[in-house]
């Protein structure tokens, strides 16, 4: 049975400022994976989530989403961006930022109505916080916030899932909860593609798994390549992490 | 004549009319957009593109020789325009980070524009008076095709901000995420940036180049307090601007013709101290009053919290103890379990105190997190 790839990416090669940050990346990433980015910080982890996206321009090489470039595919794909990313003194609420997911369907001019409002609180009890729907963002904690991230994507509805650091501070609980729905939406079928920092965990959450440092190390089912070498060659120290069979 | 007598004369004085209409359109148009501005941390942009019509004003002077308000206007926008597309692309291209490149465009234009005033002042032409009103803004020149211009600009941004409202708050949120739906970030900049660099060269005759980003920024500031919602946001922002400059310029052309922009200016700061002292959430009183009874209620809690520690050891939670067990700790005194009892949480017989079912309840759940979120 030949595999079918959710993302292809091609000789792909970003630079800022004459650095190059990832440097000539070829990946195939098979539908239906949930797949770890690890890397050392400045390995360009987000810099390619960003060009599968394109939010950057990349110098060289192209991406493709199911076989057709991201500008054909918006639809097909859901970003969780890191939480520091963006203002959350900004004067909304948490049902609000959620109902942005429903903003790419809607495409331009047309507003949101019942059916997306419905989505959004849908989304919104799935991650375990529909009683905060009118709570102003900033008053939430950084656990919530990542939540809400996390419920403005699912209603996005789409096939591919890329998340920036979804674990990045929060607690042990939250952490449970995030795993729990992104397992649920691999068994749903969905490519979810995470840029992870915890390497004691990556046996444990995701199946598959990318070594990035500006290079592509390596990539493949976790079973098969997580082991010290890579983790060496990624970080440049000598790595030992306990694989559970 | 007094600011009474100003608002008096307003019912029929077709000048007041024309002028107090127009410095309520135009604060009410920079508060709309000067919402936008503060939240997307391009405070400082109105302040260079404002510098940097001057220098249009001059030229579109020099060229056409008229002082028809409008001609001059279109200089301004043009050199406006050219301002903000050179910080922009100072900022793309170059390693400056954005604060200098505003800094640098602004002072080269105002300095250029600057130097063809001093310039046209000397020219042996007698029509040049009144161009400096635009450092400053001089309220009472506007007339009633001025007014026309603004209302319809006006007009014209409330249309895009209803039509693209959806795009511009996600834009304003999270630009990234904008991209990733498939939006197109750059024409919404545009747009925006298009129209906020429009209110600002529509206020110049009013409020003058100097101050005109305050227009821009104090209302925007002062409404933020008030709300969490954005559409609340930019209707206030709108209201506080359109009441300062009514009353900005009802106050300058009362007092012997004083410059409109100042006035403006003072009465928009005024709106914006108000708002951060006064308003009930964000407001710097109302938080230290929160602040304080939070604190004296932590004192009650502290001491409930030990009151249930004593009790927890027995079978009975009625069961009376002696104030005197207290004592060794410092979080009580008489008047703080008066305050216990006038909550029902615990009674006091003297010299003895017992927790009812309410005050053990309570003390039983005082930290815990997960029931108090819901």
């Amino acid at each position: 049975m030949e595999t079918k790839y959710a993302i292809t990416v091609d000789d792909l090669t970003v630079a800022y400022n004459y650095k190059p940050v990832l440097w000539d990346i070829d990946l195939a990433i098979p539908e239906g994976v949930l797949m770890a980015i690890v890397g050392p910080n400045g390995a360009g982890k987000s810099t390619l989530i960003k060009s599968i996206l394109g939010i950057i321009k990349p110098i060289a090489g192209s991406v493709k989403i199911f076989g057709k470039p991201y500008k054909k595919q918006f639809k097909e794909v859901a970003y969780v961006p890191q939480k520091g990313s963006v203002d959350w003194d900004f004067p909304t609420t948490a049902l609000d930022v959620v109902m942005m997911g429903t903003y790419g369907s809607l495409g331009w001019v047309k507003r949101p109505g019942q059916k997306e409002k419905k989505a959004a609180l849908e989304a919104l009890e799935k991650v375990g916080m529909l009683s905060f729907k009118s709570r102003q963002i900033s008053q939430l904690s950084g656990g919530q916030q990542q939540r809400i991230f996390l419920a403005r994507a699912l209603v996005q509805n789409a096939s591919i899932y890329l998340m920036d650091e979804p674990f990045q501070g929060v607690d042990a609980t939250t952490e449970k909860a995030i795993i729990n729905i992104l397992k649920e939406l691999r068994k749903a079928g969905k490519t979810l593609i995470v840029v992870h920092h915890d390497l004691q965990t990556v046996p444990e959450y995701f199946d598959w798994v990318t070594f990035l440092n500006v290079k592509k190390i390596a990539t493949g089912p976790v079973k098969d390549i997580f082991n010290d070498g890579n983790l060496t060659k990624t970080y440049g120290i000598n790595y030992k992490v306990s694989v559970q069979e | 004549m007094t600011v009474t007598e100003y608002f008096n004369l307003l019912f029929t004085d077709y000048t007041l009319q024309t002028i107090t209409l127009g410095t309520a359109i135009l604060g009410a148009l920079c508060g709309m957009l000067g919402s936008f501005a503060v939240l997307r941390k391009q405070s400082l942009l109105g302040d260079a593109i404002s510098h940097a019509a001057l220098p249009g004003i001059a030229l579109a002077f020099l060229i056409t020789g008229a002082k028809d308000s409008n001609t001059l206007l279109i200089g301004a926008l043009v050199s406006g325009l050219v301002g903000t597309f050179w910080i922009r692309g100072i900022v793309k291209k170059t390693h400056l980070k954005t604060d200098t490149a505003l800094g640098l465009i602004l002072s080269l234009f105002f300095g250029f524009g600057m130097l063809l005033l001093t310039f046209i002042q000397k020219m042996p032409n007698a029509n040049q008076a009144g161009l400096d009103k635009y450092l400053f803004g001089q309220a009472a020149t506007l007339v009633a095709s001025d007014v026309w211009t603004m209302c319809i600009i006006a007009g014209l941004s409330l249309l895009i901000l209803l039509v693209f409202w959806k795009e511009f708050k996600l834009l304003l949120f999270d630009v990234d995420y904008t991209k990733s739906l498939g939006f197109n970030v750059k024409f919404l900049d545009v747009l925006i940036t298009f129209f906020i660099v429009i209110s600002i060269v529509v206020g110049l005759q009013t409020v003058g180049v100097v101050l005109m980003s305050a227009m821009l920024l104090a209302p925007a500031a002062a409404a933020r307090q008030w709300t969490n919602s954005l559409s609340v946001m930019v209707v206030l922002a709108a209201i506080f601007g359109a009441c300062s400059g009514v009353f900005g310029t009802a106050i300058s052309a009362s007092s012997n013709n004083l410059s409109t922009g100042p006035v403006i200016v003072l009465i928009a700061a005024v709106f914006v101290l108000f708002s951060f002292i006064f308003s009930p959430k964000r407001g710097l009183l109302f938080r230290e009053i929160r602040y304080r009874s939070n604190r004296k209620d932590l004192e009650l809690n502290k001491t409930l919290a030990f009151m249930y520690q004593i009790v927890e050891s027995h079978d009975n939670i009625n069961h009376p103890h002696a104030i005197k067990i207290l004592n060794n700790f410092h979080g009580f005194t008489r008047k703080s379990l008066q305050k216990l009892e006038d909550r029902e949480l615990i009674t006091v017989t003297k010299t003895m105190w017992s927790l009812t079912e309410k005050g053990f309840s309570t003390a039983a759940n005082l930290y815990n997190q997960l029931e108090e979120n819901e």
